[in-house]
Formats: structure tokens, C-alpha cells, sequence
């Protein structure tokens, strides 16, 4: 039986209408190429809306002292030295006019007292740096590019899932989806196809993710014969909210703690000074007098002159103390720790923290200018993705273009707050751009009729079926098999386990039904989501098992410390005859003029702690 | 907070599509903290897995999950079911209906693809060449406040002028009049829009009820901070004689 389908012509299409993805498609537009986007939600609904602190950019405004080699630096640092310097290096050089360009196109970023973007503070970030408008940057970033978008000539396909790609040899020539609303199947023809699907976070019970984040980009490419790296690294972001249950996960921002938020325990103690590690002693603040000054200053507009509270260690250390203090029996009432912000005042934190306050007055009932918070783990952002060339963003398979989280690279082991936002409008451009170049040559691929009767079948089976579970509940299980046995703290044995589940998972969603409707129904694309949820989690799995250390967003409890040697080798996770296999590779040896800028930095971070202890004296 | 933990609860919701759309009953066991969408997301999961459900943030960013709850507009992520409660008589069901000013699609979700046509039709902002605009904070705030709309267009659902009167070709509704204003208020914005504003976006229909105002879930200031400025704007062009010879003679909008 063959089903009907409408197909469609493009140079360029793009997956995805986060700030990744629009600024891809806009990219492509201006270039002349026939764009489109597809997106599984409405316009403007993306993840990138949440996000909430800010976009890094060494804009220089809050502190001249920044510059490209200094957000470089720390970016290659937070990554635990496995970030791409190619990637790195371009990041920390573009971002700046990538973050005007903004401006120019009706973003209106929070004022410096001299009329410029104002910077706010972040964890791992040596100076001011993230452009912000109060707690809702990722809205100010997502409307800026649709509202520019639209005028662009781009196509916009909303509410269809892409469901598979489609190839020729080696190369891919499009792609196949399905309608949300009508259950539809549509194929497009592509010269050049750009993945900006997003994260897969998902795939835990504890997530500040969205039901879009279910890796699909990651599973589309692992598919089509591309490569992943770094997918050990998951970032469990240390403040989610953690009670009603039902808000479990949500994300209270990093830019509480960059406006001064302080962590306690249940016995009220500061616990972050006991958990600085060694790599970062000497920056960051000793005493709760030099932490306070330092905020004092900091939101005076004064330039820091004494060093930053422990509280603004990376999210892995942050993450990590939290998760210990809870296990010690120094926990909230719920299970997290306080996050206090309240000695800021009123007035302040309505200014500077308003979605906060709004979120945990309508959903917790809880005052934040009043009483702390409790906060624990979620998890929040996945470093790996699809492996990608640093100057294009092609993936191994010809044609096949990633940015923003699906891609990988820039973040390595963690990934700095505020390096995402920035990471979508830095590598979205030079996707777009490279992919609307590669179309200019390349005549139009045919659709291949075979191929997308196949993939219709695969999307169709669940609704033939007359009997069998009911996906949500598959989906709920795995999400906290995932969370119990690939969490935040990793075993051998936990993880072995979880290997084995995900086959009788996979069984199971082969098995799934949601009932016949294909309007509308939300259990059939659930059911469709699985196989993707599965294929990553195990690829996630996969690689955790295979790094036998910890580092960064990947921490083993057999394993505990970095290895000297793991630091210099990535896992690369590829498919091959349908299973998912990993294999090392050695990190590339960076280019010695950015070794140099390296150490210049690391000998102005020197002589400022330097400078502190001989004042404290 | 009150707590819920055990109750069972009774609702109403809206299921099926076009003439086969209607209320149908359900029942569910409530738990601490619950909103209204985790209490439709727990039919979804344990009774009906095709029911039709925009959402995606669950904390009031991302303007998906609007709907009409026991007759009122809102967004059932930041509704909390303690509070529902509380208003519904007891013993009566708790009613969900999709937005009624947007043609319906299935249970509670509707289209409004309009929003978005609209959009498309209003002049992007157009400003100095030069990168690093200069500013201040004051300025910014005048704009910001209309930038902290999430598109749930609640505001749009509630104005009578698209709900009663279905004048979708003539007005260009709330949310969209936000957008106009926070380009037309830009410190650096120098392009004109006020002649769409009076005619093809029609801001004359606004009778200035306030409705849309109150059941904002950003808490814009629709009503007295972005229409009733546009409003002016119009009034000083067409209706003002100084104004108008200002304008022949130096070519020039005026800045505010
Ligand atoms: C609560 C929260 C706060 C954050 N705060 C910050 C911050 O302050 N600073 C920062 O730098 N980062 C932050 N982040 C991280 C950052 O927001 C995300 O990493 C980033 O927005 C991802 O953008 P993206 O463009 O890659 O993908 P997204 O914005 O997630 O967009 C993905 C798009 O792909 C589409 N899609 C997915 N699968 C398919 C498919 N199969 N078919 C069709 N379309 C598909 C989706 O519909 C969507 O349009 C935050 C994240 C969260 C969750
Ligand atoms: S104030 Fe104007 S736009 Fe708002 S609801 Fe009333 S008539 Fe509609
Ligand atoms: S103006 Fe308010 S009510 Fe209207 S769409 Fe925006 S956020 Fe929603
Ligand atoms: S789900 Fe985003 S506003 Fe309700």
C-alpha cells in the first residue's frame, strides 16, 4: 500500500527554529538560497526561549580588562581542555558581532551607564561578560531572529517532525516528516541540510527540558551514517527547582547566583568554600567577606577587585557539592540545598530577577525577596552531538550540516552558562552560510520513492497495531531508569545494567500502541520519539562506560578524578550495520599561537590572585 | 499552600473536532502542587494518550498552553489547581475549553496561524548601519516591558472586536499592536508606521476596554502603554494641523 505525500524543493532546509536554526535559515536567505524551516512547535516555542541568564560575548563593555583571548581561555578551561580550540577560537573571536548584530535587528539588550550592552557575571567566566535582558535573554534572542526571520523569505513549516533524512550514496538529499496536526507525510528535497534540533535531556525523569528534547537531531545523524562525540558529558545543571513535584527539574538561573545568591545547607553553612577544587584554588574567593565585597562592587558597577564567591564555580563542581551535601544529610526538607538571594532586597530582585520571583511565587509559593529557595540537580544540556567540521559546521556525511546543542565541540567536558546562546548565533551563521554554498553547485536531488515509502511505513506501524502498551508509560520507566543508573554519579555496574534495559526497551517501543488516530495524537508521536530516546540514551551510556574517569559533566564513582591521558582522547560514537558502536580518537594538539594566548591569560589570572593575597595581608 | 494530595477532582474538557466536538468527563487524583496542565497531561498519560495538548516550557516562558479555564483565559502551566479549587463550587467539575477567537483544530488546541500572518505584514525596526548602538537604560525600558511577550494571545483570544465580531481582515488585535509599539517607541526606530497603524491595522476599532490588559500573563500594560501611546501617535498625525505641516515641510517624523 503506498501513502500519499507532498513534496517540496529547497537548497537549503534547516530542522529546528531555535536561536540556532533562525539564525541558520537567515544566514542561508540573505545568500540568496531557497530556505526552509521545519520545527516541531509553533514559531517563537523553541528551548531557546527558556534560556534565561545570558549570551557570553567579550564585548568589553562591563570590563575592559576581556577580550577574545579571555573568554577563549575560559572556555577551553571549563571545558576541561576537550573543547575544539578551532571552535573555541572562532566563538570567543565572533560572538561580539554576533551579539550586535542582534541589537541592529531589534534586540534591546540591558544599559551600561554608558549607554552600551550591559555584562552580567557567570560561573567560569573571569569577567562580566553575558549580554542579558533581566532573566528572560533566551525570549529577547528567539524573537529578535524570528521577527528578522519572516522578512527573509524563508519558508516556515510548523508543527512537522522530520522523521528521517534522506540519501544518495553518501550524502544526504533530503528529508521526510510528518504533520503534528493531520498526521500528513511530506518530503523535501535539499541540497544542503542543516540539523538544529536541540538537546536530548529528556531522556532523564529530573530535566529543565521540554517534551521537544528528545534528541531527535542527535538520532537523525547517528542514522545517516554521521558521527557523535562527548556524549559522556551531560550537564546536570546545579539549580533546579526541587519541590511541588511537579515542577521537579525547572530551571532557577546561574544569574541568582552571578547577582550574589548564596548556597547553604540545612545547617546553614556556605558549603561551596569546602568544595573548591584544585584547578580553580586561588580564583575564587576565601572568606564570606571577600565574596560579599566582591558582590557589593560587582552590583555597584564597580570593576571586581577582590575575587568572586565559590558559589560561581563551574556547574559540575556546583552540581557535584549539592548532590554531596544532600547524601551527607545536610539536605532541605525536599532533598536540595537553599539558594538565598533575599539580602539583595526587593527591589533589586524584581529588577534584575523577575521571571525568577514570578516562578517561584506561582509555582512554589514561595517569596524569593523574602525566604530562600530549594534547588538541586536537573539535567540541563548534553556537550555532545554531532561532530563537526569548526569552520563549516559539516558533519562527516557530505551535505549534512549541525549547529547549536546538537552540534558538538565547543563545550568539550562542560560547558560554560552563557556559551550556549552565543554558540547558536556564532555557529548558526556559519552553518547557514557554508550550507547555501555547498547548494549553489549542486543540481537538485530527486526524492527517491522507495525510500520514502519505507520511512512512511516505520512512522505508521504504532497506529496498525490493535493492542499493546501505552508509550507514555515506556517513556516515564526509561526516564528514570536513565536517572538512577546514568545520573549524575556513574558506576560500571549501574551503567552495564542500564545497557541492558535499553535492548528490552527497545523491544518494548518496537511493541508500543497509541491508539489509530493520526490526528493530533500525542501517544503516537511519543511512540515515535522513543526509538530515538533509546538509541541516544544507549548512546550516552555507551560512552560514559567507556571513560574510566571523571571529568567535567561525567563524573564515575569507581573512577573518581581526571586521568592525565583521558584528557587527551574523545569518544566517537558512529553506527554501523544498525548498532551503535564507540571508538577513541586523540585530540588534536592545539596551534601554538593559541597555546600563547593561553598562557598570557593564565598569567593575568595569576597576578590578580596575586594581588589580592598581598592586600588581604 | 493547600494541599490536594488524594483528592479526586472532576473535569470537563473539550474532545474531538469540528460537530463531533464537545465536553466530555473525566476523573483524576490529584497530587500536591499540581497545575491545571499536569492535571491534563495525567489523563493524556493514564486514560487518553490522543488527546491534543500545546506546551512546552511548563513555567509560563514559552506562551503555548492557553486555554479557557472554568470560562477564564490563562496559561494551565502557571494555574495552580490549589487555586482552581478554591474558585470551583464544590462538588461541580472543573471546566477546560481551547481559546474560542481562533478556528479550532482538535480538543484543546486551535489555529492561530493569524498571529503570525499579521506579524509578517509590520515593518521590521530600522536603524543606524553602525554597530554598537547607544542607548540608555531608561530608553530600553520604555521598549523591554513590550518584549517580555510570551505569544500565548490570550490577549487577542479575549478582545471582543476578534472574538465578537471576527474583524480578523481589519484589526491587527493586541498582541500584534504590542509589536508595533515596541518598534514605533525604539530610541533608534526610524521608520514610520503610522499610516498602517490607522488603516490596514486598524487601531481605530480599539474602544479601549481594557480586557486584553487584565488577562495578560507578562503583565504588559497593553492597553495604557502600548495602544492608547499608538493611539496618540494617529490622532497627532491626522488629526493635528501643526503637525501635519511640520511633517510636509522637513520630510520628518517626529521623535518622541
Ligand atoms: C531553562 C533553560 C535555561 C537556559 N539558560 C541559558 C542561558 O542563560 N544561557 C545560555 O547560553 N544557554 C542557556 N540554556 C541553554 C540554551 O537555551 C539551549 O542550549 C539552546 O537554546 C538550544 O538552542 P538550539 O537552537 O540548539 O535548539 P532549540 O532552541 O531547542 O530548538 C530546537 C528546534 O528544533 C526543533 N526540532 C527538534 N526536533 C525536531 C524534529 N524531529 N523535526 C522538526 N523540528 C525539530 C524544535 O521544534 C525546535 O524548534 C538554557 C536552557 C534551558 C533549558
Ligand atoms: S483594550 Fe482594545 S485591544 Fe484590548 S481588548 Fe479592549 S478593544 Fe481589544
Ligand atoms: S501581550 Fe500578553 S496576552 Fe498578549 S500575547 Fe503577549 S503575553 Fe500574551
Ligand atoms: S507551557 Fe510554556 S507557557 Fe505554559
Amino acid at each position: 500500500m503506498t501513502e500519499e505525500y507532498k513534496k517540496y524543493e529547497y537548497d537549503v532546509i534547516v530542522i529546528g527554529a531555535g536561536g540556532a536554526g533562525l539564525r541558520a535559515a537567515i544566514e542561508s536567505a540573505r545568500t540568496g538560497a531557497k530556505t526552509a524551516i521545519i520545527t516541531k512547535s509553533l514559531l517563537g516555542k523553541a528551548h531557546t526561549v527558556m534560556a534565561e541568564g545570558g549570551c557570553a560575548a567579550a564585548l568589553q563593555n562591563a570590563d575592559p580588562r576581556d577580550g577574545w583571548k579571555v573568554h577563549f581561555h575560559d572556555t577551553m578551561k571549563g571545558s576541561k581542555w576537550l573543547a575544539d580550540w578551532r571552535m573555541a577560537e572562532f566563538h570567543a573571536k565572533e560572538a561580539p558581532d554576533r551579539v550586535r548584530e542582534l541589537e541592529q535587528w531589534g534586540a534591546v539588550f540591558d544599559r551600561t551607564p554608558q549607554n552600551t550592552i550591559n555584562q552580567r557575571n557567570f560561573g567560569g567566566h573571569t569577567f562580566p561578560r553575558l549580554a542579558h535582558v533581566g532573566d528572560a535573554t533566551g525570549l529577547e534572542l528567539i524573537r529578535t531572529l524570528q521577527e528578522r526571520g519572516i522578512h527573509e523569505g524563508i519558508d516556515i513549516f510548523m508543527e512537522y517532525t522530520v522523521r528521517h533524512l534522506l540519501k544518495e550514496g553518501d550524502r544526504v538529499t533530503g528529508c521526510v516528516a510528518y504533520t503534528r496536526v493531520d498526521g500528513d507525510f511530506h518530503a523535501f528535497s535539499a541540497k544542503s541540510i542543516v540539523l538544529a534540533t536541540g538537546g536530548i535531556t529528556r531522556c532523564w525523569s529530573v530535566c529543565s527540558g521540554s517534551w521537544e528534547y528528545t534528541g531527535d537531531g542527535h538520532a537523525l545523524a547517528l542514522w545517516s551514517g554521521a558521527e557523535l562525540r562527548d556524549m559522556e558529558f551531560v550537564q546536570f545543571h546545579p539549580t533546579g527547582m526541587v519541590w511541588p513535584p511537579s515542577v521537579r527539574g525547572i530551571l532557577v538561573t546561574e544569574g541568582v547566583r552571578g547577582e550574589g545568591g548564596r548556597l547553604t545547607n540545612s545547617e546553614g553553612e556556605r558549603f561551596m568554600f569546602n568544595y573548591v577544587p584544585e584547578m580553580f584554588a586561588g580564583d575564587h574567593a576565601e572568606t564570606i567577606e571577600e565574596s560579599d565585597q566582591w558582590v557589593e562592587e560587582v552590583v555597584s558597577g564597580k570593576l571586581a577587585t577582590v575575587r568572586r564567591p565559590p558559589e560561581l564555580l563551574t556547574r559540575d563542581v556546583v552540581a557535584k557539592a549539592i548532590n554531596s551535601e544532600v547524601k551527607a544529610g545536610r539536605g532541605s526538607p525536599h532533598g536540595g540545598a537553599f539558594l538565598n538571594i533575599s539580602h539583595r532586597g526587593e527591589e533589586a530582585i524584581l529588577k534584575k530577577l523577575p521571571s525568577m520571583h514570578h516562578q517561584f511565587k506561582e509555582l512554589a509559593g514561595v517569596d524569593i525577596s523574602k525566604e530562600p529557595m530549594e534547588v538541586g540537580p536537573t539535567a540541563h544540556y548534553v556537550m555532545g552531538g554531532v561532530r563537526v567540521n569548526a569552520e563549516t559546521q559539516e558533519s562527516n556525511v557530505p551535505g549534512l550540516y549541525a549547529c547549536g546543542e546538537v552540534a558538538s565541540g565547543l563545550h568539550g567536558a562542560n560547558r560554560l552558562g552563557g556559551n550556549s546562546l552565543s554558540d547558536l548565533i556564532t555557529f548558526g551563521k556559519r552553518a547557514g552560510e557554508y550550507a547555501a554554498k555547498r547548494a549553489k553547485d549542486l543540481a537538485q536531488p530527486t526524492i527517491d520513492e522507495a525510500q520514502v515509502q519505507s520511512a512512511i511505513e516505520v512512522m505508521l506501524a504504532p497506529l496498525q497495531r490493535t493492542e499493546g502498551e501505552n508509550p507514555g508509560k515506556i517513556y516515564d520507566e526509561m526516564r528514570d531508569m536513565m536517572q538512577a543508573k546514568v545520573g549524575i554519579i556513574r558506576t560500571k555496574e549501574e551503567m552495564e545494567e542500564a545497557m541492558e534495559d535499553l535492548k528490552s526497551f527497545d523491544e518494548r517501543q518496537a511493541t508500543c500502541f497509541p491508539g489509530t488516530s493520526r490526528k493530533y495524537n500525542s501517544g503516537w508521536h511519543q511512540a515515535l520519539d522513543l526509538k530515538n530516546m533509546v538509541d541516544i540514551s544507549t548512546a550516552a551510556t555507551l560512552a560514559a562506560l567507556t571513560r574510566e574517569e571523571s571529568r567535567g559533566g561525567h563524573t564515575r564513582d569507581d573512577f573518581p578524578g581526571e586521568i592525565e591521558e583521558w584528557g587527551k582522547i574523545l569518544n566517537i560514537i558512529y553506527m554501523e550495520d544498525g548498532v551503535i558502536k564507540v571508538r577513541q580518537e586523540p585530540v588534536e594538539e592545539m596551534r601554538e599561537d593559541l597555546k600563547g594566548a593561553i598562557k598570557e591569560v593564565k598569567a593575568m589570572i595569576a597576578e590578580r590572585a596575586a594581588e589580592q593575597e598581598g592586600s588581604e595581608k | 499552600m493547600m494541599s490536594l494530595k488524594g483528592k479526586m477532582q472532576d473535569f470537563k474538557i473539550l474532545r474531538g473536532e469540528g460537530d463531533e466536538a464537545g465536553l466530555k468527563d473525566f476523573s483524576i487524583e490529584l497530587d500536591e502542587g499540581m497545575v491545571v496542565l499536569d492535571c491534563v497531561h495525567r489523563i493524556q498519560h493514564e486514560q487518553q494518550p490522543d488527546m491534543a495538548v500545546r506546551w512546552n516550557c511548563k513555567a509560563g516562558k514559552c506562551g503555548s498552553c492557553s486555554a479557557e479555564i472554568n470560562g477564564r483565559p490563562r496559561l494551565m502551566c502557571m494555574t495552580r489547581m490549589s487555586d482552581v479549587v478554591a474558585e470551583t463550587p464544590e462538588g461541580k467539575p472543573i471546566e477546560i475549553r481551547p481559546m474560542k477567537a481562533f478556528p479550532h483544530v482538535k480538543d484543546l488546541v486551535t489555529d492561530v496561524s493569524w498571529n503570525y500572518e499579521v506579524a509578517q505584514r509590520i515593518k521590521p525596526i530600522n536603524g543606524p548601519e553602525e554597530m554598537n548602538w547607544e542607548f540608555n537604560q531608561m530608553e530600553a525600558d520604555r521598549v523591554q516591558q513590550f518584549r517580555e511577550c510570551i505569544e500565548c494571545f490570550l490577549c487577542v483570544n479575549t478582545c471582543h472586536v476578534l472574538r465578537d465580531h471576527a474583524l480578523f481582515d481589519d484589526f491587527a488585535g493586541p498582541r500584534n499592536l504590542v509589536r508595533l509599539a515596541q518598534y514605533e517607541m525604539h530610541p533608534l526606530d526610524i521608520e514610520d508606521r503610522v499610516p498602517e497603524i490607522k488603516k490596514e491595522f486598524g487601531i481605530e476599532y480599539c474602544n479601549i476596554t481594557r480586557c486584553c490588559t487584565e488577562v495578560c500573563p507578562a503583565g504588559i500594560q497593553i492597553t495604557d502603554d502600548a495602544i492608547i501611546q499608538l493611539k496618540e501617535r494617529v490622532v497627532d498625525r491626522y488629526y493635528d494641523p501643526l503637525q501635519r505641516i511640520w511633517r510636509t515641510i522637513t520630510r520628518q517624523k517626529v521623535r518622541y
